[in-house]
């Protein structure tokens, strides 16, 4: 493989690291779902680049799934329910936004320390490309943990897809049936929590997740 | 002629499939549980024959001597749940809780749900297997929201959000098997393969077998509701309907489990990979203790027992830890002896829910004076549970408790203590549900007709056999498979 075939691999799956940076420090719903779509588009590039590289045509139909599900459908219809919810306020956070950077950079180099010298052996390229999955991964865990509000929570969710599927595009020759399951299971995943989202509509007034907490554990 | 044996495998996944799609658009429930019946004993019937005549691994199927048990356990507890179920359903129609339109619903995702964990169990491919548990997710999540209170939507919720992220993180150690696997088998499907990954294993790269088991035994670790990632279990149980109570406890853990068995086989097969053992004997013990403590503050009597598969599935996870032909077959034996006792209590439980029209502890008293035989069922259950003798799980108890003593006596004593402390709490518990004074009468309804509490009973008698005789055939294949463990 060129060096600048790599280089542009690596580029692409870091710019999808820096925008689960910027997922991260969002206080704006709106803002976080039109973030959001960008990672999708990053995401999708990044698939495009590898089905081109390892010639693997299809991984392109994972990329357009990306690009047309994730950065198109998913955010029109997440702005549509924010706005029928009446939940565009500040997005709650239950860590501030200093910490929580620092959080993230601390998992970013947790990833580098694991992820590298394990798979250093099956190939620069992969190696690379899992380091900045897992970090994706990560910081989807950490913007799930940090967030309040159900939608903020679910965008966290997708960002953490976002990195499993890097990571099955970077490993060479694996069979379609993961990518496809995988964006096949995020859309069934988006049905279940737009069902919940409207049910939740239905019978409260807000889906401030913290509201829901009232009932925690058992109480006489 | 048609060849029953070459259709067989296909059946198990094809009835729920194709009952599901039926259920889905039939409008009347009393035919929908019958016909949900009725499909349910098809698969498990077809399940039978899988016994008899194995059919060669295929390129995404595969029946091997470990899955078999389970797939055959499987379908027969999704049979008896689903007759408990037919019983059941109809009295939540006349309290109100259901309307026919979610029950319409409940009974094709019961079928989606059996389909997903045969999948599952049936999978020669671990992408595949990924997918299977995925949707076996999905729909109990949406079981767990059916009723649509507060309390239930808080459930699934919950159980949504961390099953998601404990899947992903299998999903990536899905990836990172497969790309251990890809120097020494080659790109393709073989590289996805259990049969092909289990015999090329000592081949493979050991580090990232090591990293790919971390995330494997904590994304199907939170599955299995190992502590600390079990926070969704006790909600799901119970929020939801019963039924799926019943099943998640009985079944849904239990693939969680095998799917964490196939890896930690993998690692087995590979001398340089590190010991799974004390990653999972920390984890088992570890649930086990948290639980059999969290036993006696529970007042919710589906919480309690939700705890109690907790307790369960961490001594199952503790005796894979360990390892060995002994505790290995002890693990083998307490996951299908735990898989029918606790499926027979929810039943009973379903049962003395609707009776008092209450799930509190607090309001179920004496129910061996006001209702006899749900109270005795249920008082057969706990103690089969808690590992009283004779029942099967004592068996399964001791025979882990046994050989932990055998190596490692400091680890069999923090086991012999949170067995001890969570069989206390069950007897507590028990005491009053069963033979306190029974409460004022207005408050109880009539009592089950004595033909929907036959699935209880088959289950109890079942697992009492098994306590004192095991088929001499059905012990040298336990103990076949308790080698193939490691």
């Amino acid at each position: 493989m060129h060096s600048i075939q790599f280089d542009i691999a690596h580029l692409l799956a870091s710019a999808l690291v820096l925008a689960s940076f910027m997922l991260l420090y969002q206080d704006r719903m709106f803002g976080l779902i039109q973030v959001f779509a960008g990672h999708a588009v990053v995401l999708a590039l990044a698939v495009a680049w590898q089905a081109y590289v390892q010639d693997a045509p299809h991984l392109y139909v994972t990329a357009a799934i990306a690009l047309v599900f994730k950065a198109t459908i998913i955010p029109v219809a997440l702005f549509r329910i924010v706005r029928r919810l009446e939940i565009h306020r500040n997005v709650e956070k239950v860590v501030g936004v200093g910490s929580t950077m620092l959080i993230g950079i601390g998992l970013v180099a947790l990833s580098i320390a694991v992820m590298l010298p394990v798979t250093h052996r099956s190939g620069a390229y992969t190696s690379e490309d899992l380091v900045f999955a897992l970090a994706v991964v990560l910081l989807g865990l950490l913007m799930m943990t940090t967030r309040r509000n159900a939608v903020s929570q679910v965008i966290g969710f997708m960002s953490l897809e976002n990195g499993l599927i890097l990571a099955a595009a970077g490993a060479k020759g694996m069979p379609l049936v993961v990518e496809i399951s995988v964006a096949f299971s995020v859309l069934i995943a988006f049905i279940v929590i737009g069902v919940f989202l409207f049910r939740i509509r239905e019978r409260f007034d807000s889906v401030d997740v913290q509201a829901l907490d009232r009932f925690r554990g058992d109480r006489g | 002629m048609i060849d029953w044996a070459s259709i067989a495998e296909p059946m198990v996944l094809a009835v729920p499939a194709g009952s599901a799609a039926i259920l889905a658009t039939l409008p009347g429930y009393r035919l929908s549980s019958k016909l949900n019946v009725l499909a349910s004993l098809t698969t498990f019937l077809a399940a039978l024959t899988l016994i008899v005549h194995r059919p060669p691994a295929g390129t995404f199927l595969l029946v091997d001597d470990l899955n078999v048990f389970l797939i055959v356990l499987n379908t027969f507890v999704g049979f008896t749940a689903s007759a408990f179920s037919a019983g059941y359903i109809s009295h939540e129609l006349e309290s109100g809780k259901l309307t026919p339109t979610y029950l319409r619903f409940y009974h094709a995702m019961y079928q989606v749900l059996m389909f997903g964990m045969n999948l599952a169990l049936m999978a020669n491919n671990i992408g595949l297997m990924w997918v299977a548990i995925e949707l076996a997710t999905l729909t109990t999540v949406l079981m767990v929201g059916i009723y649509r209170t507060h309390e239930a939507i808080e459930a699934a919720w919950k159980y949504f959000i961390l099953g998601s992220v404990g899947i992903g993180l299998a999903l990536f150690g899905t990836i990172i098997v497969y790309l251990a696997a890809l120097p020494v088998i080659g790109e393709g499907l073989d590289a996805m393969a259990w049969n092909v990954l289990t015999t090329r294993a000592s081949a493979f790269d050991p580090a990232l077998l090591n990293l790919a088991f971390v995330f494997l035994l904590l994304g199907y670790g939170t599955k299995v509701g190992l502590a600390p990632l079990h926070a969704w279990l006790p909600d799901a149980h119970a929020e939801g309907p019963t039924p799926i109570s019943a099943v998640l406890s009985g079944l849904l853990l239990n693939v969680a489990l095998y799917a964490v068995l196939r890896f930690k086989i993998l690692l087995a097969a590979n001398e340089a990979a590190l010991a799974p053992g004390p990653l999972m004997v920390t984890m088992g013990l570890a649930s086990l203790s948290f639980a059999a403590f969290m036993l006696y503050r529970r007042r919710d009597i589906k919480r309690f027992f939700a705890y109690s598969s907790i307790e369960h599935m961490g001594i199952a996870t503790f005796a894979f830890g360990m390892g060995g032909p002994l505790a290995n077959f002890a693990g083998l034996l307490h996951m299908a002896m735990h898989s029918l006792t606790k499926s027979s209590i929810f039943y009973s439980v379903g049962h003395i829910a609707q009776v008092k029209g209450t799930q509190k502890i607090s309001q179920i008293t004496g129910l061996t004076a006001t209702h006899p035989l749900l109270g005795w069922s249920l008082v057969a259950g706990v103690a089969a549970i808690a590992g009283v003798p004779p029942f099967g799980l004592f068996m399964s108890e001791f025979l882990v408790l046994s050989s932990t003593f055998a190596r490692q006596p400091l680890l069999a004593v923090p086991l012999a203590f949170g067995l001890l402390i969570a069989f206390g709490a069950l007897i507590w518990r028990l005491h009053k549900l069963a033979f306190g004074t029974p409460g004022p009468e207005e408050k109880s309804g009539p009592a089950p007709a004595g033909y929907k509490l036959v699935a209880i009973f088959a289950h109890l008698a079942l697992v009492f056999v098994a306590g004192f005789y095991l088929p001499t055939s059905l012990t040298a294949w336990f103990q076949h498979v308790a080698a193939l463990l490691g």
